[in-house]
């Protein structure tokens, strides 16, 4: 090892400590401490400037949870974030971002892309063709599909901390539905909402939808027993709607 | 020197965003907070408030302002989620919003104040260094001679140690090439030992 590559490497070390190094880089590290006893000792010093590094933040406390409502109460006081640039000026940025030279490649790609998709579709007109002159008579099987049923869409996200009940959607009929729509109380903290999930034995599967609601996966395997678990659900401080999917 | 904080952050080697694994759910919910989700920006302040308090203390020292700019700088994060364009992880994108907006309001102080304040805001009452030294408690010696460093070298073995940045993720919050961060945590810990001698703790590095 030159003086520079050691150099280097005990530059490295508190890294190496905090495991923040990359994997060539903890590797040549690890080599190094093992063969060198004043490395060695050096990574003992920066391990405890380290510890006493991380005793000295612990020690500064925590935000008061008043920080936290100031926060929700500007995001509730606060204009809407700014709208999105609109779609074509993000594609103008988009291109603005590139070189000519990948402009060049990606223009290049794209027609070739077009041309064999073109090929491909012509060949399958071709081949439909050439079967509809062969068989007379062809039907197709498909599994029926059942007719969705009629729900009522859920209301837009509230700008406000308050509640507000959509219209049940409900296709719990079959009595075989093991999902749930609900939408928790806008205090409803995280330690809350896990509690809830656990009591419940319920997952998150989906959301947020529109309306702020969740798609929650529960065990319920028929009509009565979803019916017992939606009545749980409902008896809960943090949930302000739920209902059958 | 501060930048703009909400810049495109560069690219970070993959192998430093797999050692962050929790991250894939930190930019989950970015994406559900750009989309207006409370619910998903709850979860990103319970998960990162206690360590950008701390880090943004660590720069203004004087805790009712670390107060005032913690619900700063995640309103930033709500307002401005739809800009995140996760080429950097979401913890460090935080911390250089909250490096800038920290070190805005210092700069809006008068210097006199802050030295004022330095001395009562975040005092913890321990030991001097030397009191601490007659009682064998390096430790605190250590941890006295820490306080007593730069701000910018304090910031940078914050970050480090404590915050467990990368080299390049130190780069993008602090605004520096890689090549400084690697000198200046040098030189940082070069003073710390040199405070550490003063202080009749040799260790005997560098």
């Amino acid at each position: 090892m030159t003086p520079n590559e050691r150099q280097e490497l005990e530059t490295l070390l508190p890294w190496h400590a905090a495991g923040t190094l990359g994997p060539v880089d903890a590797a040549r590290v690890e080599a190094a401490l093992a063969s060198d006893q004043e490395l060695a000792r050096h990574f003992a010093i920066v391990r405890e400037e380290m510890a006493e590094t991380i005793h000295l933040n612990e020690a500064l406390g925590s935000p008061s949870p008043r920080a936290l409502d100031r926060l929700l109460a500007a995001i509730d006081a606060g204009p809407a974030r700014p709208p999105r640039a609109p779609f074509g000026a993000r594609i103008a940025r988009l291109f603005a971002a590139l070189t000519p030279q990948a402009v060049a490649w990606s223009a290049a790609i794209a027609a070739l892309v077009i041309v064999l998709q073109a090929g491909v579709i012509a060949t399958m007109l071709t081949g439909e063709r050439a079967g509809q002159r062969r068989a007379t008579f062809e039907t197709a099987s498909a599994p029926e599909v059942a007719p969705l049923p009629r729900v009522s869409a859920p209301a837009p996200a509230p700008a406000s901390r308050g509640l507000v009940t959509a219209a049940v959607p409900t296709s719990a009929a079959n009595g075989a539905a093991s999902h749930v729509l609900v939408r928790f109380a806008p205090d409803a903290s995280i330690a809350d909402i896990t509690r809830f999930l656990e009591t419940n034995k319920a997952s998150v599967v989906d959301g947020p939808k529109p309306g702020g609601l969740y798609r929650l996966r529960v065990n319920a395997g028929g009509k009565d027993e979803l019916a017992s678990v939606v009545a749980t659900m409902q008896a809960s401080k943090i949930v302000g709607f739920v209902a059958p999917e | 020197m501060v930048d703009e904080p909400y810049r495109a952050f560069g690219r970070l080697p993959d192998e430093s965003r797999t050692l962050n694994a929790p991250e894939a759910s930190d930019e989950i919910l970015i994406g559900r907070i750009a989309g207006g989700d409370r619910l998903a920006m709850h979860a990103l302040y319970a998960r990162h408030h206690v360590k950008v308090f701390r880090f943004v203390l660590r720069l203004v020292r004087n805790e009712a302002s670390a107060q005032d700019l913690i619900s700063e700088v995640f309103l930033d994060v709500w307002r401005q989620a739809d800009r995140f364009e996760g080429r950097s992880a979401v913890s460090t994108w935080i911390l250089a919003i909250a490096r800038f907006k920290a070190l805005s309001s210092v700069r809006r102080r008068k210097e006199a104040e802050l030295d004022e304040e330095q001395a009562e805001a975040i005092e913890d009452g321990a030991d001097t260094p030397d009191i601490a030294l007659q009682k064998k408690d390096t430790g605190e010696v250590l941890r006295r001679c820490l306080a007593k460093l730069s701000p910018d070298h304090r910031e940078i073995i914050d970050l480090v140690y404590y915050h467990e940045k990368s080299v390049e993720e130190v780069a993008e919050i602090v605004a520096i090439p890689e090549n400084t961060v690697k000198t200046r945590m040098f030189y940082a810990r070069k003073k710390l030992a040199e405070l550490l001698k003063e202080a009749g703790v040799e260790r005997g590095w560098p």
